[in-house]
């Protein structure tokens, strides 16, 4: 699949990290659309289909991401999902997304550190694009 | 559908067979909660009895009467805390003393039922505790280190640390990499947005340590008699640069001296929040007056201002740490969320209180009341 025909969401409330994620997403050759809020993106996506999103965890709420997340997957079950935060590591909270017990709760496919290597995002979200594309 | 199991302890057999009623049929569902869950009541007459169910059979939730025939619900509480139960405890009295309320809270009832209780009323206590259950799982890898930390609190330190420093981070390898080529003025928009993130890390930083003074206790507090309009006089001619530049006028009512005995720093810090807070959220060429008054026993500070306001739903949060409320009036406007934790701290300090009244698009209206003459300074 060629990245131009690939819409990536991406939500966050810091509005520098949005922008500059956004303009790595479509140095990978991506298009993307994004939201500052839960709110903004629960309406953006009543209009519009994603191919993959990439949500902060939190926005308004704690919990926003999950929320969001939760809503998406009740919407589009095949989209695949991204959590990006800058919050798990330094409380040394780590979801394992492979463990049962968390699968049962949190719907996202990936958690990523807000941090996280441009190239080693690129590889996520590709390695995300193929498993839902087959 | 998973199920919780609650224990209630009181001797009077309505209150029990009222609780399993009510709950029989209860569910707490939330969108963001895989499963739902329901209830099952275990009861008990009597605290010893209380803990030879806790011991057998452990509940996820106890509504604990304290009045109870032989071993009082605080000495429940005291067991439970002593062995590690896991147990979420919820204090069902009819307020009958503050003391009670503070050793209980202290020795960790999670919530107070005011006896006697409506249904909806045992209903959103027993939800918001669900909800709370809920959260712990995400939590539970920390508790099993055995770690004490105080989630909520440095998880949203981290955020808030960590958020300037991603997004400067991220600007300067936009820069270091030439991303808009090779003129520095492409790059205006992103310096400024860094230096813009620094200060507000920096202010942050400042909040910070006003937090930790007030929560390291009273060693370095400096009590004299001060006066309250000086110090407005001074917060405001602090912000004065701030309120130009935004033309929102800063008006002082009252008449020198009002004294208070206070410790000085402390006293501006509360000025310098609400003052700062009246002219950012305000219009542009909006007001802001600042009124102190005696009454009766107690000094009267009224900071009211022209600004945005705020919904009752978002007065409620505004005291808590790092809350920030968020909408489109506030999108551009920054701040480190504990400005009003720390001025709510320091009056509570003071045996003081704190009132906010507010109308949407038409202002907010702050009104501290200190007592004179205080008990235990």
């Amino acid at each position: 699949m060629k990245p131009g025909n690939v819409t990536i969401l991406i939500v966050d409330d810091d509005q520098d990290y949005l922008f500059q994620l956004q303009s790595k997403i479509q140095k990978f050759g991506f298009e993307t659309i994004t939201a500052d809020s839960q709110k903004e993106a629960e309406e953006l996506i009543e209009k519009i289909k994603p191919d993959l999103a990439i949500l902060d965890l939190m926005m308004e709420n704690e919990d926003s991401g999950f929320i969001l997340c939760y809503k998406m997957k009740k919407k589009y079950p095949d989209v695949p999902i991204i959590i990006a935060t800058g919050v798990m590591a330094e409380t040394g909270i780590n979801f394992d997304i492979n463990d049962e017990n968390n699968r049962k709760w949190i719907k996202a496919d990936c958690f990523l550190d807000k941090g996280i290597r441009t190239e080693r995002l690129k590889e996520e979200i590709d390695k995300l694009l193929m498993k839902s594309k087959t | 559908m998973s199920t919780l199991k609650i224990l209630v302890v009181d001797d009077e057999p309505g209150i029990r067979s009222g609780v399993t009623r009510i709950l029989r049929n209860f569910r707490v569902d939330y969108p963001f909660m895989d499963e739902a869950f329901d209830f099952e009541v275990l009861e008990a007459s009597t605290g010893e009895e209380g803990i030879e169910i806790i011991e057998n059979n452990l509940p996820d939730i106890l509504l604990l009467d304290n009045k109870l025939p032989g071993i009082q619900g605080i000495e429940v509480l005291e067991y439970i805390k002593k062995k590690q139960k896991n147990i979420i405890v919820v204090m069902i009295t009819s307020y009958a003393s503050l003391e009670l309320a503070v050793k209980a809270t202290s020795d960790g009832a999670y919530d107070f039922i005011p006896k006697p209780f409506t249904p909806q009323e045992l209903k959103s206590s027993i939800e918001n505790i669900t909800k709370r259950v809920f959260l712990k799982k995400m939590t539970n890898k920390l508790q099993d280190t055995g770690k004490q930390i105080r989630f909520t609190f440095l998880s949203l330190l981290s955020h808030e640390l960590k958020a300037p420093l991603n997004a400067i981070e991220g600007y300067l390898k936009m820069i270091k990499e030439r991303q808009q080529g090779p003129k520095i003025e492409d790059y205006d928009v992103m310096i400024d947005r860094s230096l813009d993130r620094i200060k507000g890390m920096r202010s942050l930083i400042l909040d910070l340590l006003d937090l930790t003074r007030v929560e390291s206790g009273k060693t370095k507090r400096d009590i004299t008699d001060v006066d309250l309009v000086q110090i407005a006089r001074t917060a405001m001619d602090t912000m004065r640069p701030y309120a130009i530049q935004r033309d929102v006028k800063l008006v002082l009512h009252g008449v020198s001296p009002l004294m208070l005995q206070a410790d000085a720093e402390e006293i501006e810090i509360i000025f310098n929040n609400l003052i700062s807070n009246a002219i950012k959220y305000n219009k542009d060429g909006g007001t802001v007056d600042c009124t102190i008054e005696r009454a009766d026993s107690f000094m009267v500070i009224k900071v009211v201002d022209t600004g945005i306001g705020m919904s009752q739903a978002e007065i409620e949060k505004i005291f808590e740490d790092f809350v920030r409320i968020k909408n489109e009036k506030t999108k551009n406007i920054s701040g480190s969320g504990l400005g009003l934790p720390i001025v709510k701290k320091f009056i509570d300090e003071y045996s003081g209180k704190i009132e906010v009244s507010s109308v949407p698009d038409q202002g907010s209206t702050f009104t501290v009341t200190l007592p004179i003459e205080k008990p235990c300074l």
